[in-house]
């Protein structure tokens, strides 16, 4: 398949982008929603840790790692749908 | 040259191998000669010693004269190795000695830092690095200079890196110089210096090269400097093989030695030394929340924008690669993240748990006194005891110490012997060489690339272009060791201020310039500026006292820069005409992962 196809790159930038905004929708709850309710997740224990203590300490963190994991083997799969996964 | 090259990157898994295994038994070795009866001192000397010795040859080893292997290391660093490099690049001073510790005292507010420093890596994955790859630039001005076009562009890139990284490397010069003085037992003033040359030793002969097979290896030391110190407290008193699955307990129980101690104000205070007053596990006053997320909101778009760590990215093979390097960098980077708040915890529990037998709170006074750590620490000024209230008990608010002591100190705390903080100590230097090599790399390439090559001398040949960068890379040093030895900021200060310049200048230009296909010079140009002097005069009004507006204070400028910068470059963008045809391919090409680079591949 041509690069130089319009139309495919334009299919293929809408699918990278709905995935990226998946991703950065992921990373809000995380990132930002998580922490701002730590005082309430506190009230509930997870693994003995208090819950809201737990995600700021390790739960976000794993979140990230998994996310970015998901969010290449996503791409990748894009990238080889459309015929752009080659090594250049 | 090439041929070496070659069967390094084929052997290069067996080269680490047998470096990692020569470290561990390097360990153990140390470990008989204490048993041995050698003084605690020469040990210290031989960790901090033989462990630059070793990136000194590596830096030695990988020298080039090659503008391609100068800039990028011959964009050929496989992914894992690349990650081990970037985490190394990051994980500075600061997060390995400080982290913990501002834990230890800050509780919720400060783990917004550790949340900031990860879930920022979600930005460089998803806005930033495949695409400043695909690009093919050297520097991060390289790619507004040439996605804009124009030097003025150029120009403002140049500055807001310079300001940042520079507010960065002071701090770590300062870290590598306090270890030195401490485990080398010369002056500050002296050991300063001796950081910068150790630094230089790894940077000026290979550049970019030099400086990713030297991560690599400082990122196996500090890596193991600081996980066997935690894992081995926490078998030696019992909380567990594995301490960051089983410290939840600890975590929930902290509540309540904070309530039986009280969290109260000392009746007089110390000065540089911290009392704990703030809650371990959750938000505490006015504003707690909106803090946190600010903090970390502002950390996260720092990250994103820092040029030393996009440089990394652009080291790899493909397009592909850089993406799974960023994985494994957040990963690698995880290791430690992750076990700080574990540190933090179990070392709080050993001092306030009285079932312990470790604990000083609630013990009488006289005989914390005559523990040995207590006395090494309170005689350097970092740690103080004073039994204010008068009842021969250590109360919670009579205990005194300097949060940055907190990973050094705890080792002796647990009774581990004098060879785990010879290691500590040579975890530290590895983390604050490694942070400051590629931030002094950052800001010599960008001046000698962006600056001189492309802007004052662009018939310059490649051997003039080299000289220069290397010269800018030792004059840029000193000046950082200069600065650092006057020691005007605190190192943590300085690092969140180095996050705020770039999230306020740098962050909206390099995003939208991929995801914005009508964003063009006059915005972009405008966003630097605006956003940059924007976050600066807020950091001066409100350093100089002024009341922060909604809580932002002088750590969180950067929220103030980057609203600022966003606003003005859409605005300006719109009011001007969009980028001509030219411009306008060259975005869908970056965005494409196959297909040539945008710039050509030595320019």
């Amino acid at each position: 398949m041509s690069i130089d196809n319009m139309e495919l790159r334009d299919r293929y930038w809408q699918k990278t982008r709905n995935l990226t905004i998946f991703v950065l929708a992921l990373w809000v709850f995380f990132s930002l929603i998580i922490p701002a309710m730590v005082g309430t997740l506190n009230s509930m224990t997870f693994l003995g840790f208090p819950l809201g203590f737990y995600m700021i300490a390790q739960g976000s963190l794993i979140a990230f790692v998994v996310i970015i994991w998901f969010q290449n083997w996503r791409q990748d799969a894009i990238d080889d749908e459309f015929g752009f996964g080659e090594e250049s | 040259m090439a041929l070496i090259q070659g069967r390094f990157l084929d052997n290069i898994g067996r080269v680490y191998g047998i470096y990692t295994g020569g470290f561990l038994g390097f360990i153990i070795l140390m470990a008989i000669l204490e048993q041995l009866g050698v003084g605690a001192d020469t040990i210290g000397i031989l960790f901090v010693a033989f462990t630059i010795a070793i990136y000194a040859v590596i830096g030695w080893l990988s020298r080039t004269m090659e503008v391609d292997a100068y800039y990028v290391a011959g964009r050929q660093v496989p992914a894992v190795y690349n990650g081990m490099a970037t985490a190394a690049d990051w994980m500075s001073g600061a997060s390995f000695v400080a982290l913990a510790g501002g834990i230890y005292f800050g509780g919720y507010g400060y783990m917004a830092f550790i949340i900031g420093w990860t879930g920022g890596y979600v930005l460089v994955n998803s806005l930033m690095a495949p695409y400043l790859r695909k690009f093919g630039c050297y520097t991060v001005p390289d790619y507004i200079g040439t996605r804009y076009g124009g030097n003025l562009a150029r120009f403002c890139a140049v500055v807001v890196l310079v300001v940042a990284s520079f507010t960065y490397v002071t701090a770590q010069i300062n870290a590598t110089g306090t270890i030195a003085a401490r485990a080398l037992h010369i002056p500050f003033s002296v050991g300063v210096w001796f950081g910068l040359l150790g630094i230089l030793l790894c940077s000026m002969l290979g550049g970019m090269r030099a400086v990713t097979w030297t991560q690599v290896a400082q990122y196996i030391v500090l890596i193991i400097a600081y996980l066997v110190p935690v894992i081995w407290m926490s078998n030696a008193q019992g909380f567990g093989i594995i301490p960051h699955f089983t410290y939840g307990e600890a975590a929930a129980n902290m509540s309540q030695f904070e309530a039986q101690y009280g969290l109260n104000p000392p009746a007089e205070a110390v000065a540089g030394l911290s009392v704990l007053t703030t809650p371990h596990t959750g938000p505490v006053g006015e504003y707690a929340e909106w803090k946190f997320v600010t903090l970390a909101l502002v950390m996260m778009c720092g990250t994103a924008s820092l040029p030393h760590i996009l440089m990394r990215y652009f080291t790899t093979p493909s397009v592909r690669s850089a993406r799974r390097s960023v994985a494994w960098s957040l990963l690698f980077i995880f290791l430690l993240y992750f076990t700080a708040p574990a540190l933090a915890t179990l070392t709080k529990l050993q001092l306030l748990d009285p079932s312990l037998p470790t604990a000083i709170i609630g013990k009488p006074f006289a005989e914390v006194a005559s523990l040995a750590w207590i006395q090494n620490w309170s005689s350097v000024g970092f740690l103080a005891i004073a039994d204010q209230n008068g009842d021969g008990i250590l109360q919670l608010n009579e205990f005194f110490m300097r949060p940055d002591i907190v990973v050094l100190a705890t080792p002796e705390i647990a009774g581990l012997p004098y060879v785990i903080s010879g290691l500590v100590a040579a975890g530290g230097m590895a983390a604050a060489m490694s942070t400051a090599d590629g931030l002094l790399l950052a800001i010599a390439n960008a001046l000698s690339h962006d600056l001189y090559y492309k802007m004052i001398d662009p018939k310059a040949d490649t051997s003039v272009r080299l000289i220069v960068a290397r010269v800018l890379l030792v004059g840029i040093g000193a000046l950082g060791a200069l600065i650092a030895s006057l020691q005007l900021t605190g190192i943590l200060g300085a690092v969140a201020w180095a996050f705020c310049f770039a999230a306020s200048g740098l962050f909206f230009p390099l995003m939208l310039g991929v995801w914005w296909k009508r964003a063009n010079r006059q915005g972009a140009v405008a966003g630097m500026v605006i956003g940059f002097i924007a976050g600066t005069s807020y950091l001066f009004y409100v350093y100089g006292g002024g009341t922060p507006w909604f809580g932002l204070d002088h750590l969180r400028f950067g929220i103030v820069g980057m609203a600022a910068s966003l606003v003005s470059m859409v605005a300006v963008t719109l009011m001007t005409p969009a980028p001509d045809e030219e411009i306008q391919r060259m975005v869908d090409d970056t965005r494409v992962p196959v297909g040539p680079p945008i710039l050509a591949a030595k320019h």
